[in-house]
């Protein structure tokens, strides 16, 4: 899973006393980043680039966890053994992903406690596309096919993002996203093929709730991109949000003609002159009104996770008291 | 809403992954967990679904002594002119360039 919410957080200003020192410092860092090397976690970096840099893997994070609640929804109601042993390991995945990339963030300096409470009081933003609900089994297979196809769009070029534990957690969980997209895929086609009419509207209606909300995981149109260009700069982000979305498009289209269900759009259209599909406008009203707070589900995934950490703070707890009483047996031995 | 500090955080430990039998033990990330015991079963589930790995080492993060980055050049940089230890610096007749 992603989140388009690097682009969305509030501009911060650069700060731009500096002694010559810091200068001297910030000019062999960009000499690293346009020789194409990666930063280490002990390198020394601007700070803006690290602030950038946490609000982005947390987030990211963020989405990964908050992600696991709309398709855990379905986890006792999968339709047969299969299926809920493959939504378990999906679910448990991303679960994996959100790990790998809350301890890349915690290379900054930021603590995990820090980076929970900011998802937890709300300060920290978390993919706008997980306060949308999964109201019928097919949601699931068209969360995997678009959702994460939208993902993996974005998050192969994070791959070679500068700096280093984050490009290397992304490596990992790129590996491992090819499969939640192809279940997806393949759970849909299994209705579209075999199922029952009902069972094929329940597709198409999916696929239409879930169409728009996935084009705009991209994050809003270059032209209002708070930090695109700076994290262009830095070597944080590689392709712009329009790029990847049109790539996106072109991909998606031919994919729904072999599933046999039609895109919610009119104005979807082959453009010979440029190659490309063109589209319709996106609402980014709705875009902004999910990101603002209010999406269909995002006071209930907010509380779900609060009341998660919470209920858990005994088992937390309780697993420290025991480390800690272990050790002292231990030391008396 | 709990308050949360880093005393009530579980220690941070760095987790190595040997993929199979012959290979060496490759860093592969971190994690947050209790005690030993804990952070191998944790390791387990976070860095080996798919199995990756045949044994796994843990070790708590603050237990790990690295080189000072910034002595990288003073570090490392002696050995760039050091090309005769490397075998390609030596130019041998063709007949025995394999050896």
């Amino acid at each position: 899973m992603y989140t388009q919410a690097m682009d969305v957080g509030p501009k911060e200003e650069r700060k731009t006393v500096r002694t010559v020192e810091e200068a001297e410092l910030e000019r062999r860092f960009d000499e690293k980043i346009d020789a194409g090397d990666f930063i280490e976690a002990k390198d020394w970096m601007p700070e803006h680039y690290r602030k950038t840099l946490v609000r982005q893997i947390s987030q990211h994070a963020h989405s990964e966890i908050v992600g696991m609640l709309p398709e855990g929804n379905w986890i006792t109601r999968a339709p047969t053994l299969k299926r809920k042993a493959i939504l378990l390991a999906k679910v448990q995945d991303e679960g994996g992903h959100g790990l790998y990339l809350y301890a890349a963030a915690e290379t900054l300096g930021t603590s995990r406690d820090q980076l929970l409470d900011a998802l937890h009081s709300g300060k920290a933003k978390y993919s706008s596309i997980f306060n949308y609900p999964t109201l019928t089994w097919a949601d699931i297979g068209t969360i995997g096919w678009l959702v994460d196809g939208a993902a993996i769009m974005n998050q192969v070029p994070l791959c070679r993002c500068s700096y280093a534990p984050y490009a290397r957690a992304m490596i990992r969980i790129c590996r491992e996203e090819s499969f939640h997209q192809r279940q997806g895929f393949d759970s849909l086609l299994v209705m579209m093929q075999h199922g029952t009419p009902e069972q094929k509207a329940m597709v198409q209606d999916a696929v239409n709730r879930w169409w728009w909300p996935s084009l705009m995981m991209f994050g809003p149109p270059d032209t209002e991109s708070t930090h695109s260009a700076q994290s262009m700069r830095w070597g944080i982000k590689r392709i712009s949000n329009d790029d990847l979305r049109q790539k996106f498009v072109d991909a998606t289209v031919e994919q729904a003609k072999v599933l046999g269900v039609s895109l919610p759009d009119p104005l979807l259209k082959w453009n010979e002159e440029r190659q490309h599909y063109d589209f319709g406008p996106i609402d980014w009203s709705e875009f902004w009104r999910v990101v603002g707070g209010d999406g269909p589900c995002n006071r209930e995934r907010l509380a779900a996770r609060v009341k998660a950490w919470d209920d858990g703070a005994w088992v937390r707890e309780a697993a420290l008291a025991h480390a800690r009483k272990q050790a002292t047996k231990e030391q008396a031995a | 809403m709990n308050t949360t500090t880093t005393q009530n955080e579980w220690p941070l430990w760095e987790v190595f992954v040997r993929s199979k039998a012959g290979l060496d033990h490759k860093h592969c990330g971190s994690l947050h967990a209790p005690d030993a015991q804990g952070a191998i079963q944790l390791a387990r589930d976070v860095y080996t679904r798919r199995q990756e790995g045949t044994s796994i080492w843990v070790v708590r993060s603050d237990q790990i002594v690295a080189s000072d980055p910034g002595d990288k050049d003073m570090y490392f940089d002696p050995m760039e002119d050091k090309v005769y230890r490397h075998p390609t610096f030596y130019q041998l007749p063709k007949s025995v360039d394999h050896m």
